[in-house]
């Protein structure tokens, strides 16, 4: 397979740590400062590069390419990153190419797609990157121009020195530039000088999109790749025990099969590493629908794994995982979740004395709150390329953090890192599982036995019943009222399958002067991993269905309690360590008021519900407007206020909002995989339910609150609350409240339970 | 093994495959026609939509031997640069997220415009309801949709 890119420049531009805690951290270590002498990109002449920073490439020509450094799964950072670039650069952002970066954290950064991260990392780098060139591209026009270079101005790719009437184009003094010294103490524009940032730009890749060009690793082909797929077990907890291939073998096209093992034994996993099936059974052949119809003529037998150990590394230090045996199934998970529940549990926090007040409580309201696993779903199955050698290793395909599993690749394949490249291609959605890296060091294994560039595709049905799903959660929501219904004591205290979802110092942590939270496990063969912002997407539904509740209980409009609560927060805020800015989070609700005509009696005749949340940094509240039509309620409306600080790309924030939204609503009503002795009763969209056209709202109106402050996290934050505001317009539509979700199962059960 | 005589996007193609092969894998791996998407393989989700003598059919259900003596059009053959309506009003409502769901979206509405050149909002819900987006774009897949119907 030709190697495109022998790019591996290890000269250092941005230094980043990861911290003991598992935040990053992310230092200026100086520019790096030369001309381009490797290949970056294939459809521009390479030698006239002038490389000024790691981001930023310009020929004499005037040609100016901005690099992406993060992976691109939707979230549109292929337009929003090189938009920053281009803001401190100064340059006419309708000129400036941009192209998908090399893998290579040293002079690209973190490069990783998560947390709602991306702008956030990379916004002061970016902007430090921009910021430089431009300093370096003035320094060359004045040494040129012999005059102070105080005088010299820029204006889109233009420099200027008004005096001498003087003026040319960046590309003139390019390769002067890259030769000069780095500039030291730049300066960075004020946030109300910006004119690309702040202004809807298109996404830069999508004419690509509507005309079906191959952008994704799918579409990707190399001179003698093989494609392969993988038989897992039928069931969480069971193993291959023994197959035969003669049938299989005997099936056109069909090159190989064979067992191989993911990890040797006792290899100790990094954090992202989570593979659920350690023994595989591979298919190799010439084209997929060869390999799908081979695997329908194996003879596999599988036998029951015996509880084991894992080793599991990370950012916060060596765990030992223990893994039950066992079959599991939903309905039992549900009785062992309900008895867990009431066992004692960890303390996360605790204020005051929760336990007098509930003993001395007027009135205790408590509810129970119940979600199920969730498969990621993203609509391109998981898949990878690959071409191993004995010295070296091509992985191109979608990833969201390549540099995560690299480390990984290097030990299994004994390969040093540098002889690794990683190719990062456009991901069709990514969501948090394509955080995890297993199916690479799949592909590159399954590469390395098979002599050749191998394409691992996943089914549908693979991608759905493979694991590393959102986890099976619950919590108890207590809360204490004296006599004049004031609220006195709060306690949540949650479970999962296999973690709890509890943020213990996130709100109304911080608005009780009584509060407790507590959290339990139970473990489990069923893997679970990162899903558009983990334990936040189901506290959210919890808790702001709870609030709702409680603000009825003390005859309070819900959105009024939150605001209370948030007042006294920020006033005179119990305890130390809470996680988020009671004037932000007050700030969303205040603006959603407003936008939503929460008080207008015109829109009395919808059945609302308010939910907010603050996760990744962000603040964002929705209005959840529901009417009832063909005998079902359906999310007529919706309107979000969201508080991510400066937004870059307003319409593309937008469509991220409606997005999640979407999302949300589809999870809430619809979402959830049952298991019956290990095995997912839905494997494809025919029993998963998606969120279709016709049950997305009409409209959903997106407010964003104006602010100067850093950007904060965006892909994430808007979809946790969207759970809470469903529930409580459905309880308004229905007269029931939603504790359990899917919120379609107790819609279709027409007996009153309640 | 079989010879089968296929036209896309009006070129005369022959291709030496099983005729049970589904249409989306011969467009996609054998004449490497890749904007047609493998999204569910069981008609359920629409990344694989192309039209069929002008309707929207799911590739991945349609076995090549039932395509032959058909106009097959994929999304490669609606433009050449995307000047399609209907992808003009993607980019103009700039509808994509990931952007993996996107071209079977733009051949169901394609198709749904020839048939219906000015559809109800109801008639674009149920037409369009067969594609999965998980990025959660349908209301910009709808006001695409009437911009291309020249409503908006
Ligand atoms: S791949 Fe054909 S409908 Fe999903
Ligand atoms: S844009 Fe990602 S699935 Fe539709």
């Amino acid at each position: 397979m030709e190697k495109i890119n022998t790019s591996q420049s290890r000269r250092s531009f941005l230094k980043s740590s990861v911290l003991a805690s598992g935040g990053l951290m992310i230092s200026f270590s100086g520019l790096a400062k030369y001309t381009l002498d490797d290949t970056v990109s294939e459809t521009l002449p390479a030698e006239q590069w002038n490389e000024l920073t790691g981001y930023i490439k310009i020929t004499s020509d005037n040609l100016i390419q901005i690099l992406n450094p993060n992976p691109e799964f939707g979230q549109n950072v292929m337009t929003s990153l090189p938009m920053i670039v281009a803001e401190e650069l100064d340059v006419d952002w309708k000129k400036v190419i941009v192209e998908m970066g090399p893998h290579d954290n040293t002079k690209l950064g973190p490069q990783f797609t998560g947390g709602s991260n991306s702008v956030r990392m990379y916004w002061k780098p970016l902007r430090e990157a921009g910021a430089a060139a431009r300093q370096m591209l003035r320094d060359a026009a004045a040494q040129t121009w012999s005059v102070p270079v105080e005088e010299v101005t820029t204006k889109a790719g233009m420099l200027y020195h008004e005096k001498s009437g003087k003026s040319g184009k960046y590309g003139d003094f390019a390769s002067k530039a890259a030769a000069n010294p780095i500039p030291k103490g730049i300066k960075l524009k004020d946030v109300k000088s910006f004119n690309v940032v702040g202004n809807s730009s298109k996404n830069v890749e999508g004419l690509k999109i509507v005309t079906g060009k191959p952008l994704f690793a799918l579409d990707h082909f190399y001179e003698g790749m093989l494609i392969a797929m993988i038989e897992h077990p039928p069931a969480f907890g069971k193993k291959l025990k023994s197959f035969d291939a003669a049938e299989a073998l005997k099936m056109p096209g069909i090159k190989d099969v064979f067992a191989l093992k993911l990890y040797p034994d006792g290899f100790e996993q990094a954090g992202f590493d989570t593979r659920t099936f350690n023994d595989l059974l591979v298919v190799v052949g010439n084209t997929t629908w060869e390999v799908m119809n081979a695997r329908k003529k194996l003879k596999a037998t599988w036998e029951p794994i015996g509880e084991t150990k894992e080793t599991i590394g990370g950012f916060r230090g060596k765990t030992e995982v223990v893994i039950p045996a066992g079959l599991e199934s939903t309905s039992t998970q549900l009785e062992k979740m309900a008895e867990y529940a009431k066992k004692p549990a960890q303390e996360l926090r605790k204020d005051g004395d929760p336990e007098t007040a509930f003993a001395n409580a007027a009135q205790i309201l408590e509810r129970t709150y119940t979600a199920p696993f969730l498969a990621h779903n993203c609509m391109e199955p998981m898949n990878f390329i690959a071409h191993v050698t004995d010295e070296k290793a091509l992985l191109v395909g979608p990833h969201q953090a390549p540099g995560w599993i690299e480390p990984t690749l290097a030990k299994i394949l004994n390969l040093s890192a540098d002889k690794i490249e990683i190719q990062m291609t456009r991901m069709g959605g990514g969501f948090g599982l394509r955080a995890y890296g297993h199916y690479l060091v799949e592909a590159a294994l399954i590469s390395r036995k098979v002599k050749a560039p191998v394409k691992l595709v996943y089914s549908r049905e693979d991608d759905m019943t493979y694991g590393i799903y959102r986890p099976m959660y619950t919590a108890t929501y207590r809360a204490a009222l004296d006599t004049n219904k004031n609220l006195i004591a709060f306690h949540v205290k949650g479970g999962g399958i296999p973690e709890h979802p509890v943020h213990a110092n996130r709100f109304p942590a911080g608005a009780v002067d009584n509060y407790l939270a507590e959290g339990w496990t139970i473990p489990s063969n069923i893997t679970i991993g990162a899903f558009r912002a983990p334990r936040s997407n189901f506290n959210a539904a919890a808790e702001q269905s709870f609030l709702d509740e409680l603000a009825e209980l003390m005859g309070k409009d819900p959105i009024d309690l939150r605001l209370e609560l948030l007042k006294r927060a920020k006033e005179n805020p119990v305890g130390k360590n809470n996680d988020y800015d009671a004037g932000r989070y007050a700030g969303v609700l205040t603006l959603l008021k407003e936008k939503s005509g929460w008080n207008n009696p015109e829109n009395k005749k919808y059945n609302r519900g308010v939910a907010a949340y603050f996760c990744h940094a962000s603040y964002a509240a929705h209005v959840v407007d529901i009417v009832t039509k063909n005998g079902q309620p359906y999310v007529e409306r919706v309107f979000s206020a969201v508080d991510c600080g400066v937004v870059i790309n307003p319409d593309a924030a937008i469509n991220m909002v409606q997005g999640a939204v979407v999302d949300g609503i589809g999870n809430a009503f619809y979402g959830g995989l049952v298991h019956k002795e290990g095995v997912s009763e839905q494997n494809n969209f025919n029993r998963y339910r998606m969120i279709r056209n016709r049950e997305a709202p009409q409209k959903i109106d997106v407010y964003f609150v104006e602010s100067e402050i850093d950007p904060t996290g965006l892909g994430e934050p808007p979809f946790p609350p969207v759970f809470g505001a469903v529930a409580n317009a459905l309880y308004k539509n229905t007269g029931k409240r939603f504790y359990n979700q899917p919120f379609i199962n107790d819609l279709n059960d027409k007996s009153d339970k309640s | 093994m079989a010879t089968i005589n296929l036209t896309i996007n009006g070129k005369k193609q022959t291709v030496d495959v099983d005729p049970k092969t589904p249409v989306l894998w011969v467009l996609r791996e054998h004449l490497r026609l890749v904007g047609t998407k493998y999204g569910c393989g069981i008609a359920q989700c629409g990344a694989c939509t192309i039209h069929v003598n002008g309707t929207a059919v799911r590739s991945c259900s349609l076995p090549v031997s039932a395509a032959q003596n058909k106009e097959i059009t994929t999304i490669e053959g609606l433009s050449e640069n995307g000047e399609h309506p209907v992808q003009k009003a993607w980019l103009e409502h700039d509808v994509a997220q990931c952007g993996y769901c996107q071209t079977g979206q733009i051949m169901s509405a394609a198709a749904l415009l020839k048939s219906n050149p000015n559809p109800t909002d109801a008639q674009i819900e149920t037409a369009m309801s067969g594609n999965i987006c998980r990025c959660g774009t349908y209301l910009r897949i709808r006001e695409a949709i009437k911009e291309a119907a020249g409503q908006k």
